[in-house]
């Protein structure tokens, strides 16, 4: 069934045109002193201005890898995150921990662990699915480098954003 | 080589006088307007628009003055491409058949009245060329500007710009009727078709669409000017919305029309030919609003016949060259504004408000004045 949309009548001063122009030069104009009186919101001017105190508990950075408080690697090398990781960014070489080390119960850790940066998605899926809570993303946004090879975080790059986090998982010492 | 003695001064003259005006004067102000059009509709919409460049290789940004420069440099370093299947010729010629006439209509602009020089007894006269045909000079090197889009448009070989080239040629052609319509009431008025000396008439009673004189601190209008003043408002209505036309600026940039042609007419150009075409449309605007507040506004001459016009002292003539760029850059302003605040039209309706409204009214305009300056004859 065809609707008939009615067109609404328009009287003699919409018909002329002129004071409907007037009105939107009005509008504009208004916008534009507001904004001169600085009462407009504009964006961040981004190098000058930062957001970083502002930003979200839930924030997703950089992807780091974190040592609990005595100062064990709490990444046990299941390569669950590498596995997870949709864009393929994480590469872990596996190692053992040789039987006369403190934490030799633990078994596994990482003899290498990289994150290439420029395939990160910053997808929190390591995070959420590592069983150690070793891997977290921390609130490093500004992730720069001048070569591809410098953009690849190695393990020690990682424990150095990453740092300490405590709690958690206690499974490994005597706290259990 | 007596007689090269006797022009020389008179070369000299005009060259000072072209140097000054077209490079040191419109062609900074055509740069500049790009970048004034991109901060003011920046403002008009709640952004910031372009302010980071500056001196380069430092950190002085200056609100972002040095734009201009670094959009210059950008055009003249991009790859200059041919397309194969194009006209040669044409596609070469088109770029400076818009840039030219653009340039060229401001040799009859007065933009100053007299400028007196210390050790010259006779002051300068503030126009390039002070032709006592001034109006039709314009109107006929102006109309020039259409050439360069329509051979562009046939040169590119490819549909957008056909359709672009064709749309702007129908276009024009419709707006110089009514431009040139609406002057007439001017002439009728001022009897005299030398912009210097409709300016100077102006400077004397007061501006078209101001006619007030002071007498002391009182304001005088005579009867006439006040009755004069209806068919100089509805002209000048109808002569800033032909501009518009005319220059191809939103609500009437058909030409281009992105959303339709993708970009119209110089689909296919790049870098330098078509920094061409889009400098030429600011040339031709600042122009343009040089013509109205000319025409319309008074010129370089004050407000209620303040001032002189600058053939005894130094200082009143640049005060005239002041207040005539100030006047012009307001204009642009104008523009501006018009053009981010108001829609395009459809083709159709573009053409209806030309030949159906304009036209008419223009032509009853004509008749207006004619009856207002026969009521009120001063013989
Ligand atoms: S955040 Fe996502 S993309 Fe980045 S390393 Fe973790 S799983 Fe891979
Ligand atoms: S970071 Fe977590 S998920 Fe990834 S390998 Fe180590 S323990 Fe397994």
């Amino acid at each position: 069934m065809a609707i008939v949309v009615k067109r609404p009548k328009l009287n003699i001063f919409e018909r002329m045109y002129l004071p409907a122009i007037a009105k939107g030069l009005l509008i504009t104009l208004s916008h534009a002193i507001k904004r001169l009186r600085g009462q407009t919101k504009v964006t961040m001017q981004y190098p000058e201005e930062k957001w970083d105190s502002e930003l979200p508990d839930y924030y997703r950075g950089a992807p780091t890898l974190v040592k609990d408080e005595q100062g064990r690697e709490r990444c046990v090398s299941c390569q669950l995150c590498e596995f997870i990781c949709p864009p393929r960014a994480i590469t872990i070489t596996p190692g053992e921990i040789p039987s006369g080390d403190t934490w030799a119960k633990v078994e596994k850790r990482p003899e290498e662990f990289e994150i290439d940066m420029i395939r990160c998605i910053y997808c929190g899926m390591c995070e959420e699915v590592c069983p150690e809570q070793a891997i977290f993303l921390r609130k490093d946004y500004a992730i720069t480098g001048t070569t591809r090879a410098e953009m690849v975080h190695d393990k020690e790059k990682l424990y150095e954003i990453g740092g300490v986090r405590e709690g958690l998982v206690n499974k490994w010492n005597e706290l259990k | 080589m007596a007689e090269l003695l006797l022009i020389l001064p008179g070369l000299i003259e005009a060259t000072v006088k072209i140097v000054g005006l077209v490079f040191l004067v419109i062609l900074p102000m055509v740069a500049y307007s790009v970048y004034a059009e991109r901060r003011f509709s920046a403002l008009l919409q709640d952004r910031v628009g372009p302010n980071r460049v500056g001196i380069p290789f430092t950190k002085i940004s200056l609100a972002g003055l040095g734009q201009p420069m670094a959009d210059g440099l950008k055009f003249i370093l991009k790859e200059d491409f041919t397309p194969a299947h194009v006209r040669k010729l044409y596609y070469w010629l088109a770029p400076a058949l818009t840039m030219v006439p653009a340039l060229l209509t401001c040799a009859v602009l007065p933009f100053g009245g007299y400028l007196k020089v210390p050790f010259v007894d006779e002051p300068f006269r503030l126009v390039i060329a002070d032709l006592d045909v001034g109006i039709l000079f314009v109107f006929a090197i102006a109309s020039l500007g259409v050439y360069g889009i329509v051979l562009a448009g046939w040169a590119s070989n490819s549909k957008y710009p056909f359709l672009g080239g064709i749309r702007s040629s129908s276009q024009m052609i419709s707006y110089e009727i009514s431009l040139g319509l609406s002057v007439i009431p001017i002439l009728m008025i001022y009897g005299d078709l030398n912009l210097g000396s409709i300016v100077q008439q102006q400077h004397e009673h007061g501006w078209a669409l101001l006619p007030v004189t002071l007498d002391g601190l009182k304001p005088v209008i005579s009867m006439r000017d006040l009755a004069l003043l209806v068919p100089l408002s509805i002209s000048f209505v109808i002569f800033v919305t032909s501009l518009f036309a005319e220059t191809n600026r939103l609500p009437f940039d058909l030409p281009e029309c992105e959303t339709e042609l993708v970009a119209g007419y110089h689909t296919e150009y790049s870098s330098m030919k078509f920094a061409l075409f889009f400098l030429g449309e600011y040339a031709a605007m600042i122009i343009g609003s040089g013509f109205a507040v000319t025409l319309f506004l008074g010129g370089w001459s004050l407000p209620f016949g303040l001032g002189s016009d600058g053939s005894d002292s130094l200082f009143w003539g640049l005060v005239g060259i002041g207040t005539f760029f100030a006047k012009v850059i307001g204009f642009i302003l104008f523009f501006i504004w018009i053009r981010w605040s108001i829609p395009r039209f459809r083709y159709d309706q573009l053409m209806r408000l030309g030949w159906v409204f304009f036209f008419e009214i223009a032509l009853f305009n004509i008749l207006l004045t004619a009856a207002i300056l026969m009521i009120f004859r001063q013989s």
